[in-house]
């Protein structure tokens, strides 16, 4: 009955939209207030609705209802709650009914908390959104029902893939999803500001608040997933250059230069037609990640349930929304006009670099990953593209824009002098200067070039940001949560640009045979394997090492690795364990058995690791304090480019 | 010229589109396995119990056979199950079975629910026959000529258009191959 209940949710969901859809769009061209008035009321009953299916969705889990054929294949009765609950995430149907329920949420939240906009704008803006809320629901109703019965009903459920069963993999996916889809308000504001073919600086100016949330959501979401993959994928890496990880880091890439370039359309009237192809391309690389993960093209490990029909659908969805909202922009782009020029040097120009290499780098990844697709498609053979050509492509691209970060901040807007300039980097350069001697003296002989330099942009980075603060202090000048905001962002870049280059230059890693009485040592830790033990977990079963660890015959930890067997599932995961610290982690992953007790193990000593997420967090954080900013929010009139006209004349 | 530049997001849009489209029908399931054309790895393994019998590398001497890995916690094999036992009534093709890392009893049960279309069943529980086939997910199926030599797999469930328009076609055309 339960069941049942969710496709109908779904199909009431679906009328809503579709009411939702024709109010909005046709409304807003009849200008009739009428229509446009139940807009909201319609998108709020389609949240209630997809919100309800998706509830239902988890009440079937919770209660192991095994005549669903999606719970019986991805949970069963030993699953802890928990893990039942994400499972409603862990396969294809469910995690189109997550899209389908965030893209929901941020819909009604768009409507709701934008009651000073324009009624004929918000209104186009729900309509196109719906447009993308049809396509999800209908690809539910037609090829991925997650409530299609199995009859008989199973016995017992399959087990959740061993791997995912880990609190920061059941986290990880709603974060990435409110990142992907949060990149649809900023589509839909870009779209329903082209329609209204206005496009003066306002739609940029409400258009920011939503793109920062989405992109602290996705900033987040990466972080957890790169902090889950270090600890759990069992060998300590933190980014593998994945299709699935390109497919977040696309968007993410974009979004930045999104919120960048935003900036100067709403301040200063320009980059107008750049804004609104960048606010099209971020949420279309959302839309094309959910298709390169769900259409099985790129990786054979999820081959098997591949439906081909599937894969049109989503190919057919995008057609629709993308090519649409492109086949606009070429429409209407043409008229936009810039509403002012500046000069090279100019906080303009340096967000104009900033968003060239980031788009750059977008596409250098965009490219590494369909290569392979490309090829096989021209029946060129199959080859794989690994790390080596994205680190390649991706370090040159990224160091010249950090050091750009370090300068633009301090530009004025429209016209800077040299002079001026350079002024204000005086003490900058000298402490640059003197902490860049102490780390060629201490790194030269143990690490490479590309690290040194690494570090030495990092340290440029922090550096200059925090300058940039100090010297705004000294001058009595104050200072908006946005411009907060964004140091904190900025820091947060150099944290992680710092965790990047020290960690992977300085990092010790040894694979190594031990048998239970023997240890060895790793930069100055001893470990040492005491044996092991067996370990019955809720639903599976696990081999545990002790690795006592000592520094000069000072204790410092035992170490717990465990080598799991999963009881549904019948496969084995490693367990790896891990000395958390601020500036080093030790950690342990077992490998295989190799008799007589003994087992070859890696151990790794990894300096500054955990600036990476820090990094990640301090970033999230300077979205949070943006966001938070007044003036921001929509319908605040803010007289343009006021603040900084202050700087110029304190300045 | 202008308006030329703006179409430019359209044009990308458009060639991604068809280079996905062609890449749906591209089947990234088709891994080239390095086995093909090559014997049948050395084993010998008992049966699952009852009334399968044991398997070894000779069985697949003298006459095609098509090799089935399966197992009772995969659920795609429920699906396939049925095809398998319509494909052993015809008795066009010898079928074996491998029973790969599950254990004798769930897979006895099965066996005896949901019918036994194998003539012979080898029981690999360690799953060390399976990984000299290079299985890498369950089910996948073999198709061997009557010198023993791996000819084609498949990687997934089987399905009745997949039996009736390839698989038996291939064994025919095996089987002329031989005479």
């Amino acid at each position: 009955m339960i069941p049942e209940l969710g496709q109908l949710a779904l199909v009431l969901a679906l009328c809503l939209t579709l009411a939702q859809i024709i109010l909005g769009l046709v409304g807003a061209q009849r200008g009739d207030v009428s229509w446009m008035a139940a807009v909201r009321p319609a998108a709020v009953g389609q949240f209630i609705f997809t919100g309800l299916a998706f509830l239902l969705l988890v009440s079937c889990l919770l209660r192991s209802d095994f005549s669903v054929l999606y719970v019986a294949q991805n949970s069963n009765t030993e699953l802890p709650w928990i893990y039942k609950v994400a499972a409603a995430w862990g396969a294809h149907e469910g995690s189109l009914l997550l899209w389908a329920t965030i893209l929901a949420l941020w819909t009604v939240v768009v409507a709701l908390f934008s009651r000073n906009l324009p009624l004929q704008f918000i209104s186009r803006v729900l309509g196109v959104m719906g447009i993308i809320s049809v396509g999800f629901l209908l690809f539910m109703l037609t090829t991925s029902d997650p409530f299609s019965r199995l009859l008989p009903p199973a016995q017992q459920g399959a087990d959740l893939n061993p791997i995912l069963q880990d609190p920061a993999m059941a986290g990880h996916p709603p974060m990435l999803y409110m990142g992907y889809v949060g990149l649809s308000v900023a589509f839909a504001f870009a779209v329903a500001a082209l329609i209204g073919g206005k496009m003066d600086s306002t739609w940029a100016r409400w258009a920011r608040p939503w793109t920062i949330v989405a992109w602290l959501f996705l900033t987040l979401g990466i972080t957890l997933g790169s902090w889950w993959s270090y600890y759990e994928l069992g060998w300590g890496g933190w980014w593998f250059w994945d299709p699935v990880e390109n497919a977040s880091f696309m968007p993410w890439l974009v979004a930045t230069a999104l919120i960048h370039s935003l900036n100067v359309t709403e301040k200063r009237g320009m980059f107008k037609s750049w804004t609104a192809l960048l606010a099209i391309s971020a949420f279309s690389l959302s839309l094309l990640g959910t298709f390169l993960v769900r259409s099985g093209v790129l990786i054979s490990v999820h081959a098997f349930a591949t439906d081909p029909r599937r894969g049109v659908f989503v190919l057919a969805l995008i057609a629709v929304v993308v090519g649409g909202a492109m086949t606009l922009y070429a429409w209407r782009a043409p008229k936009l006009v810039s509403e002012d020029g500046f000069t090279t040097l100019s906080r303009e120009t340096f967000l104009l670099l900033n968003n060239l290499f980031l788009v750059v780098a977008a596409a250098a990844i965009l490219l590494g990953t369909l290569y392979p697709l490309i090829l096989d498609a021209l029946n060129l053979g199959k080859i794989s593209v690994g790390p080596p050509y994205f680190n390649s492509i991706f370090m040159p691209l990224m160091l010249p824009l950090l050091i750009l970060v370090g300068i633009g901040p301090y530009l004025f807007w429209k016209h800077d002098t040299l002079k001026r300039l350079l002024g204000q980097f005086k003490i900058t350069v000298w402490i640059v200067a003197a902490v860049s001697i102490v780390i060629l003296v201490v790194l030269w002989e143990r690490a490479g070039v590309t690290a040194v330099l690494g570090v030495i942009i990092a340290g440029w980075l922090l550096v200059s940001t925090i300058m940039g603060v100090v010297l705004r202090w000294r001058r009595r000048q104050k200072v908006s949560r946005g411009t907060w905001g964004m140091t904190l962002a900025h820091l947060g870049v150099g944290v992680l640009a710092l965790g990047i280059a020290v960690s992977s230059s300085l990092g010790i890693e040894e694979d190594i045979t031990l048998a239970p009485g023997q240890s060895t040592v790793v930069h100055g830790y001893r470990f040492a394997f005491d044996g092991t033990r067996n370990v019955q977990g809720p639903n599976y079963q696990a081999i545990e090492a002790d690795i006592r660890i000592t520094h000069n015959g000072q204790p410092v930890t035992v170490l717990h690795p465990q080598k799991r067997v999963y009881d549904g599932a019948n496969s084995s995961a490693t367990e790896a364990d891990l000395d958390p610290g601020l500036f080093r982690d030790l950690y342990v992953a077992m490998g295989d058995p190799l008799g007589n007790g003994a087992w070859s193990m890696r151990l790794q000593y990894k300096p500054l690791i955990r600036f990476l997420w820090l990094g990640g967090l301090l970033m999230v954080f300077g979205g949070i304090l943006a966001v938070s900013d007044r003036r921001r929010h929509a319908g605040v009139s803010v007289p343009k480019f006021a603040d900084e006209r202050q700087v110029v004349a304190k300045g | 010229m202008k308006a030329l530049f703006f179409l430019l997001p359209v044009g990308i849009v458009v060639l991604l589109l068809l280079l996905f489209w062609k890449g749906l029908y591209l089947n990234p399931a088709q891994v080239p396995s390095p086995l093909i054309g090559k014997p049948v790895p050395d084993f010998n393994l008992p049966g699952v119990g009852g009334t399968s019998a044991s398997l070894k590398s000779a069985d697949f001497e003298g006459h095609v056979s098509i090799l089935n890995v399966w197992a009772t916690w995969c659920i795609p094999c429920r699906e396939e199950q049925p095809e398998l036992v319509k494909l052993a009534q015809q008795h066009v093709v010898t079928l074996y079975g491998l029973n790969y890392k599950d254990d004798a009893d769930s897979a006895l049960q099965w066996l005896q629910t949901q019918g036994n279309p194998y003539e012979r069943d080898g029981y690999d529980p360690k799953g060390q026959v399976g990984l000299n086939f290079g299985v890498y997910g369950v089910p996948e199926t073999f198709v061997v000529d009557s010198h023993g030599i791996i000819r084609h797999k498949y990687i997934g469930p089987l399905t009745a258009s997949l039996v009736n328009g390839q698989l038996i076609p291939l064994v025919h055309e095996l089987e002329q191959g031989s005479k």
